[in-house]
């Protein structure tokens, strides 16, 4: 061997284990990043397929409430779309979602049925929404006999009660919920639990805690209560509108707070008379908590945004309110953004008629005594093992917002997954401790001579718009949906965009004859072949350089011929399959890797 | 055969050079070889050294023969010029290329079929006249187009695909070369990028005729056991002797070397080469000691690579012939074409 000294490193990155299934999973960055790991790629290709229904129940599998979450969710995925770092924009994998809901056929005869009989362990759920839901739709096909709680004559919790009509209409949401019901759940409406001690004592096998956190977060500042009947909390307030108790609204009104219920709370004021609204912010955009398309579709229903402005007091005359008083703000940055200083540089008086705060939740647990069992820590919340959901009251489980404060949807779904697991194995006497492992199964896409069984060849459209309903239509109603959902051509272009990131590159190394044919015809450079090193030298070795570090670089082991190293940047890669197409031997493979998440009924 | 395209991706974070190009910029048509190719590592090496060079596409010019080195011309540089000319001939034609204009970059791109056996008269001829442009031999010791005959580089001893043993003795580029007073020779490897793409910069910004031989693996018909221009084979007898790193005028040389490794080469456009012998006893700049050390080592079947000779001073043909800088196509017409009587009295003067 005369190759040139160093090619044959032995000190360097060990191999990469592909075997462990969170390997290729984080390849999925979307998957990864949703809580319930849906497959997104592989729905988007059953919808590519023209298969909703399919599509539909793959999802269901994961997140439960595809329709629901199709129009509302918070989709972590998005923003860990791959398309989003090599490109332009995310895959819109959210309304794709709601492309599969709306257009699937009926599916009842596929989902979960309400078994012959039970198995006599009793389930108390307490609060009708998500977690909730999800618990029974895990655990009541298995013969759990579970009873939902719900202090409203309505379930839905904040689904029905925060998010507006708008954005989710009334009969997707009893249409999902339906689907669990029919599942053989006992729903008690009107049914507040006020004692945990008591409900213990009627003797449920377990108990799940999944009341949200309904308490919306006060502002007390001067003239808080002289301007009372014209201030008002979000949540209580959409709570309000929900219910019908609420119809109208002042011309002028101040949104106090940019998160995701401030953008609720400005287009339903719209909805109800508002003429000028303000949602006002203390700090700079780029702190604003609220999502980026919700603060596009409030804008683009004219609602001003104003920053920089912090809340000093509320102006009261003759008993009622005429505006606000804010103290103008100067920040100043870091580098990295961080605010490091900031002073007060004037005063300003905002007239308005109406104010609403949406600065944010707590939970309410004045329902459990505290010495019902359970113990309480940090800032007066049960503790609650991150796990297994488990109080340390062995019977009480919590998930959804009620365990660990305000999330979202889709992480109190997972909640609900891991809770029900919990309570399968505490029912069935087995350490909660012990939950089920993923497994990873890989498939050849190989057809033939260029022909794969995915669609491999890179699409550079761009994401397509969403479709809304024109602006003078929208305030009729308050349950006009603002959105239209996809178009054919849209959802056939848009299903195209997705890289289908879960067709894995699997590296064979003792097939490899280090021909370079695969780092030559990667359109992104995101291979290369050469003598291991530590992992920074090896990052810095490809064209272009593998530096972001969130992202992995896979390592072959040593190559034949020469024991250099096959490398590659896991980040930019888009599974088009040149690689695996110009490679002579095959060493380069593309595999569909299913990441199989295991629910309750997979420990049966 | 090919049925696929390769994207062109806007990625955000794509490496730029002096002129905001990628490298992918400098890629031409999807490669019709066979996939694992050694020729198609060329290209790419090719791409990457103009990219790297920041050389404007439209100044290049891209010349060829016959075979399937020869159709790699299309898989690169595709916003340059170029001439697919006919079997063995490509060195006349960049040879009247680079004499009507000297302002631009030419590299040919041949193999040892079009340049050892029907152009090896053309390919000789080039030498000695230093044309100033860099020669390359993508070398895979067999007839590939016409399914795997040997070719006039195939070893003594190489077995075919068939099974048949060469017995005709090798016609060696590098050493003819050496012969033929080229003034810079040059071995590489298709698999040995970071070799190659240093080289073949060296060899761009080389005044005169550059050479690279470069091994490059037939994956159809000389990839098999018994074959000694495979890639197992290669790999195996792989030698880099000298390594060879281009430095423009404009970046100081700051790479520290150990003493008496590194030696620099003046070029010139004011830059420079930096030699690293790789091997202590291996000198590029003695033409005879050159000559000697691989001529030795090519008979006991050491493959050895790298930027095995060099000599700046030679004038090249331009020089040698006292061409005009200036490209004839800027000349007025009076320049070039002064009319009867001037032609007249030319004729006169040799009477």
């Amino acid at each position: 061997m005369n190759a040139p000294d160093g090619w044959k490193q032995q000190n360097g990155v060990p191999p990469t284990d592909t075997a462990n299934p969170d390997y290729f999973h984080k390849v999925v960055d979307c998957q990864w990043a949703c809580p319930t790991h849906t497959p997104v790629p592989a729905y988007i290709r059953l919808i590519a397929q023209g298969r909703f229904s399919d599509a539909y129940i793959l999802n269901r599998e994961s997140n439960v409430f595809p329709g629901i979450l199709g129009r509302v969710c918070d989709r972590p995925c998005e923003p860990a779309c791959r398309r989003d770092r090599v490109e332009d924009e995310p895959v819109a994998i959210c309304r794709l979602k709601r492309v599969a809901a709306d257009h699937k056929d009926d599916i009842t005869n596929r989902l979960p049925k309400k078994p012959a009989q039970t198995n006599g362990k009793r389930i108390a759920l307490i609060g009708a929404g998500p977690a909730s839901f999800t618990v029974a739709n895990d655990l009541a096909p298995l013969g759990y006999e579970c009873t939902i709680l719900e202090r409203f004559d309505v379930p839905g919790g904040l689904m029905r009660t925060n998010i507006p009509a708008f954005r989710l209409p009334e009969k997707v949401l009893d249409e999902e919920l339906g689907y669990i019901l029919d599942m053989g759940v006992d729903l008690r409406l009107n049914s507040p639990v006020g004692s945990m001690k008591s409900l213990l004592d009627e003797g449920y096998d377990a108990v799940f805690v999944g009341t949200g956190a309904p308490k919306g977060k006060e502002l007390d500042l001067p003239g808080r209560s002289e301007g009372g009947a014209s201030i008002h909390i979000g949540i209580d307030w959409l709570e309000s509108v929900a219910f019908d108790h609420v119809k109208s609204i002042g011309e002028k009104v101040l949104i106090i707070g940019v998160g995701n219920t401030a953008m609720d709370c400005c287009r339903t004021s719209l909805r109800l008379g508002a003429k000028n609204v303000k949602v006002m912010a203390r700090k700079p955009r780029s702190f604003f908590k609220a999502s980026p398309w919700e603060l596009e579709d409030a804008e683009a229903e004219n609602v001003e945004i104003i920053v920089n402005h912090s809340p000093k007091s509320f102006v009261v005359k003759n008993g009622k309110l005429t505006g606000m008083v804010f103290e103008l703000m100067e920040y100043e940055l870091d580098d990295k953004g961080t605010i490091v200083g900031q002073k007060v540089t004037g005063e300003e008086m905002i007239p308005c008629d109406d104010v609403i705060l949406a600065i944010g939740q707590e939970n309410a647990f004045d329902w459990i005594e505290r010495d019902a069992g359970l113990e309480f820590g940090k800032w007066d919340m049960p503790v609650v093992d991150e796990v297994t959901f488990q109080s340390t009251e062995p019977r009480v489980f919590f998930g959804g917002d009620a365990a660990f404060g305000p999330k979202n949807i889709i992480w109190a779904v997972e909640h609900g997954h891991q809770a029900a697991i919990s309570i399968h194995q505490f029912c069935e006497g087995n350490p909660v401790t012990v939950r089920p492992i993923d497994e990873l199964k890989l498939s050849s896409t190989k057809m033939g001579m260029f022909e794969w069984r995915y669609s491999n060849s890179f699409d550079g459209a761009h994401r397509r718009v969403m479709p809304h309903v024109e602006l003078a239509k929208r305030f009729k109603d308050l349950d006009v949906e603002v959105e239209l959902g996809f178009t054919p051509e849209q959802t056939a272009t848009e299903v195209q965009r997705c890289l289908n990131c879960d067709v894995q590159t699997v590296f064979d190394t003792p097939l490899c004859t280090e021909c370079d044919a695969c780092i030559d015809i990667c359109p992104v450079d995101c291979l290369s072949i050469t003598p291991n090193a530590d992992e920074n030298t090896l990052r810095h070795v490809l064209e272009n350089p593998a530096l972001n570090d969130d992202q992995t670089l896979f390592v072959s082991e040593a190559l034949p011929f020469t024991g250099r190293v096959m490398i590659k940047d896991e980040n930019i890669c888009l599974h088009c399959g040149l690689c695996a197409e110009r490679c002579p031997t095959a060493a380069w493979d593309m595999q569909e890797a299913q990441i199989i998440i295991n629910h309750v009924e997979d420990m049966i | 055969m090919t049925s696929f395209a390769k994207p062109h991706i806007n990625l955000k974070h794509a490496k730029r050079n002096d002129l905001g190009l990628t490298w992918h910029d400098y890629e031409g048509a999807m490669s019709t070889l066979c996939a694992g190719c050694g020729h198609d590592s060329i290209t790419a090496c090719m791409a990457k050294a103009f990219f790297e060079l920041s050389i404007e596409p439209h100044r290049a010019v891209k010349i060829s023969g016959i075979g399937c080195s020869s159709k790699t011309t299309a898989y690169f540089l595709s916003e340059s010029h170029g001439n697919n000319t006919v079997h063995g001939r490509m060195p006349s034609v960049a040879t009247g290329a680079a004499a009507a204009n000297a302002g631009l970059t030419y590299i040919g791109v041949s193999g040892d079929g079009d340049s050892l056996s029907i152009g090896l008269g053309q390919f000789a001829h080039a030498m000695r006249r230093n044309v100033n442009m860099l020669y390359m031999l993508e070398n895979n010791g067999v007839y590939g187009l016409t399914k795997g005959q040997f070719s006039a580089s195939a070893d003594i001893g190489s077995k075919s695909k068939k099974g048949e043993i060469n017995l005709s003795p090798p016609i060696d580029p590098v050493t003819l070369a050496l012969s033929l007073g080229a003034s810079f020779v040059a071995r590489g490897f298709s698999g040995d990028r970071e070799q190659l793409v240093p080289l073949i910069k060296a060899g761009l910004k080389h005044n005169g005729f550059g050479l690279i031989d470069v091994i490059s693996p037939c994956v159809s018909f000389n990839d098999h056991p018994g074959s000694t221009k495979s890639y197992a084979h290669t790999y195996q007898y792989y030698h880099p002797a000298v390594h060879a790193d281009y430095v423009p005028m404009s970046e100081e040389i700051k790479t520290s070397y150990a003493a008496g490794e590194a030696v620099p080469v003046e070029l010139h456009d004011g830059g420079s080469i930096i030699l690293r012998k790789i091997d202590e006893d291996y000198d590029p700049r003695d033409r005879g000691a050159a000559y000697t050390q691989i001529a030795e080592r090519d008979a006991k079947g050491e493959i050895v690579t790298g930027l095995l000779y060099i000599d700046e001073s030679h004038d090249d043909m331009a020089a040698m012939n006292k061409l005009p800088a200036r490209a004839l196509n800027t000349m007025p017409y009076e320049t070039l074409c002064p009319g009867s009587e001037a032609l007249a009295a030319l004729q006169k003067g040799y009477r």
